[in-house]
């Protein structure tokens, strides 16, 4: 079987999966207290103006009838209106999603340039005063909640030093970089606005290294640990035995090996981060998913919370898919 | 006439760091490999021939592991103990190899056997990627692998534990070394695959002149193969005879009970004969001659003195009753 084959045949395997988080979705949102057409017309309304609303909305239907009648609206890309703002809800995405993947891909970036290395450092100089700082990073990391650590960040950079920016994703002065692909730091480059990326580069540093440390830290750990069981393997000895260089023999026969867990780890946080951060979004004002759910939350707007639901539990299994990918490329063992 | 040696250990202890009483794992041993020679080292699990083995090319990592002592080697006997790291870099895999005991898990599970075996001969030769290819499809002919080409392409799990192991002897020939050290080459072999294995290293070895430290605690095997065999006990050399020697006159009680040891098949089918005890713990070894406590010979001042490697011709034993049999 190719590669292509495996990803189709993964690819429809995703459908029930989807079927299933949003039947999850639409049940627990229906379960939930409050009625949405008082949300929809305010606590003022009349009775009628409810049942109008009701009939409109499809809210007078049976359950089964209104999901349904969900499943062939986002099958058609149509993820419903939000009841607050009355736009629908994926032309919110569209503004919202884009910043969250920014933020996700700027922490992955922290991740990997940072996690890789000082796991590998910790590795090498296993039980030696670079491992045990490198096992106190971690720990630091893994320990500490994030909204402390954002506050912490903000205080000290933001308020004392005074060197980066505190909230947001650019300066007030800048305006938006034209939305090609609605990353900022791409759209500027792209724009050819160097003074624009700058700024949107030190706006998303903060956010993006808070969002990523559990992470980081994480990875330190699982690239330490599995890259010391690469070296105790056989294979070292002959790498060893035939002369080969020590850089070769830890940064290509153990790295190589020893990615098969690491990617594992970096694909479910990499997951878990597109869903939104709702914290580290929030402190730092960043206008991503995470914050837009909690909003949505607050006015029990649950076409966009299903929808942020769907649209992250799609991105987890994408690359869940992603990571299979990724592991046949690296262990010939693995067939598809 | 004796050749000239390639290989001369003088003196060589190795001991391991570790926490409790350091236990020294080779003691004070003396060996010397003559040029072109396959010289047997065989002992039980656990006496110190895979630690004296992978300490001649420094592989032990230290710490733990301590070393003392000197090993020559080559033409000019250089000390390879006082070699620095990018010397005995170029002396592993080029003027020594190894082969291990573990083929499925001696190679590289995620590169292919053209990539590992190329990279050794680059490295060592500095061919180019097409030139390092077909030294390395050349090789694998000479071990016998039906189509080296698609072989070059494989990666280890498609091979079987015997296809790997000749591609292991192939890598370890491929530049050309003065010495191969194989530490158990056929033990996790199935017997057919061993015998082929073992005669396609005979051939090889003596074809080129490569001489062999070959270690296994397969007597048979060690019979068949070697010139000469040298037998270790708990970190000791205890005797060292060309093998129709050792096999025909076996000089230490050791010897001997490793000798009874072997079921023979054609006997009529009787109790099995076992050396009584145990291999001494390294870090607690007993004091004088380390065989006296499973020694059916023992006299007094074996528990107090170490007896010395004596000759008689070129029977070497370590045993104070040894050629007075």
């Amino acid at each position: 079987m190719s590669l292509m084959e495996f990803v189709f045949r993964r690819l429809a395997a995703m459908i029930p999966v989807v079927i299933g988080v949003t039947l999850c979705m639409f049940l627990i949102s229906h379960a939930i207290a409050g009625d949405p057409a008082i949300m929809i017309a305010g606590p003022r309304a009349s009775a009628e103006t409810l049942e109008t609303i009701r009939r409109t909305h499809g809210l007078d239907q049976p359950l089964y009838k209104q999901y349904f009648r969900y499943l062939s609206d986002i099958s058609r890309g149509y993820l419903g209106e939000s009841i607050r703002n009355r736009r629908p809800v994926l032309q919110d995405l569209k503004v919202f999603f884009p910043a969250t993947l920014e933020l996700t891909l700027a922490s992955m970036l922290f991740c990997l340039l940072l996690g890789l290395p000082l796991g590998v450092l910790a590795a090498v100089r296993r039980n030696r005063l670079a491992d045990h700082l490198t096992r106190l990073f971690s720990v630091i990391g893994v320990s500490t909640p994030v909204f402390w650590l954002g506050l912490m960040l903000l205080l000290l950079f933001y308020r004392h030093l005074d060197i980066l920016p505190g909230s947001g994703r650019i300066s007030v002065q800048f305006a938006a970089p034209s939305a090609v692909t609605g990353l900022y730091l791409v759209d500027a480059l792209l724009d050819g606005d160097l003074g624009l990326f700058r700024d949107a580069a030190r706006h998303i540093l903060l956010p993006a290294f808070c969002l990523s440390y559990v992470y980081l830290a994480i990875i330190t750990r699982i690239v330490r640990s599995s890259l010391i069981d690469s070296l105790e393997q056989d294979y070292i000895v002959t790498a060893r035995a035939n002369g080969l260089p020590e850089w070769r023999v830890v940064g290509l026969h153990a790295f190589k090996n020893s990615l098969i867990p690491t990617i594992t780890i970096v694909g479910l946080s990499f997951g878990e981060l597109l869903g939104g951060a709702i914290l580290t979004e929030t402190i730092f004002n960043w206008p991503g998913m995470g914050k837009y759910v909690v909003d949505s939350a607050n006015y029990l707007d649950y076409p966009a919370i299903m929808a942020v639901a769907l649209v992250s539990s799609l991105a987890y299994v994408l690359l869940n898919l992603l990571v299979d990918v990724f592991y046949a490329l690296v262990n010939p063992q693995i067939r598809y | 006439m004796t050749a000239p040696p390639i290989l001369s250990i003088r003196g060589l202890s190795v001991a391991f760091q570790s926490h409790g009483p350091p236990g020294r794992v080779v003691e004070n041993l003396d060996l010397t490999l003559r040029r072109g020679e396959i010289l047997g080292l065989v002992g039980e699990s656990g006496c110190g021939k895979s630690v004296l083995a992978r300490s001649i090319l420094r592989l032990l990592p230290a710490p733990p592991a301590r070393l003392t002592g000197e090993i020559f080697f080559g033409e000019n006997l250089e000390n390879l103990m006082a070699a620095g790291p990018q010397r005995l870099r170029a002396v592993r895999g080029g003027e020594i190899s190894m082969i291990f005991q573990e083929p499925m898990t001696s190679l590289n599970p995620v590169f292919t056997v053209g990539r590992q075996m190329t990279e050794v001969v680059r490295l060592h030769t500095g061919a180019g990627r097409a030139k390092a290819r077909k030294v390395c499809r050349d090789f694998l002919a000479s071990v016998k692998l039906p189509d080296p080409e698609t072989v070059l392409d494989k990666y280890p799990h498609q091979l079987s534990g015997g296809q790997r192991q000749r591609v292991m002897i192939a890598t370890a020939l491929s530049c050309g070394p003065k010495l191969l050290i194989a530490d158990e080459p056929t033990t996790a072999l199935d017997v057919t695959v061993q015998s082929q294995v073992l005669a396609l290293l005979n051939d090889l070895t003596r074809a080129r002149g490569v001489s062999t430290l070959f270690i296994s605690h397969d007597l048979g095997v060690v019979a068949q193969l070697c010139d000469r065999v040298a037998v270790m006990y708990s970190g000791r050399l205890v005797e060292l005879a060309p093998a129709e020697s050792l096999f025909g006159r076996p000089a230490h009680p050791y010897t001997r009970g490793l000798l009874e040891a072997i079921p023979i098949l054609s006997a009529p089918r009787a109790e099995l004969l076992a050396i009584p005890g145990q291999v001494p713990n390294p870090a607690d070894p007993p004091p004088g001659c380390r065989f006296h406590p499973r020694c059916g010979q023992r006299l007094d001042r074996c528990a107090r003195e170490v007896p010395a490697l004596t000759a008689q011709g070129e029977h070497w034993v370590a045993c104070f009753n040894g050629h007075d049999r």
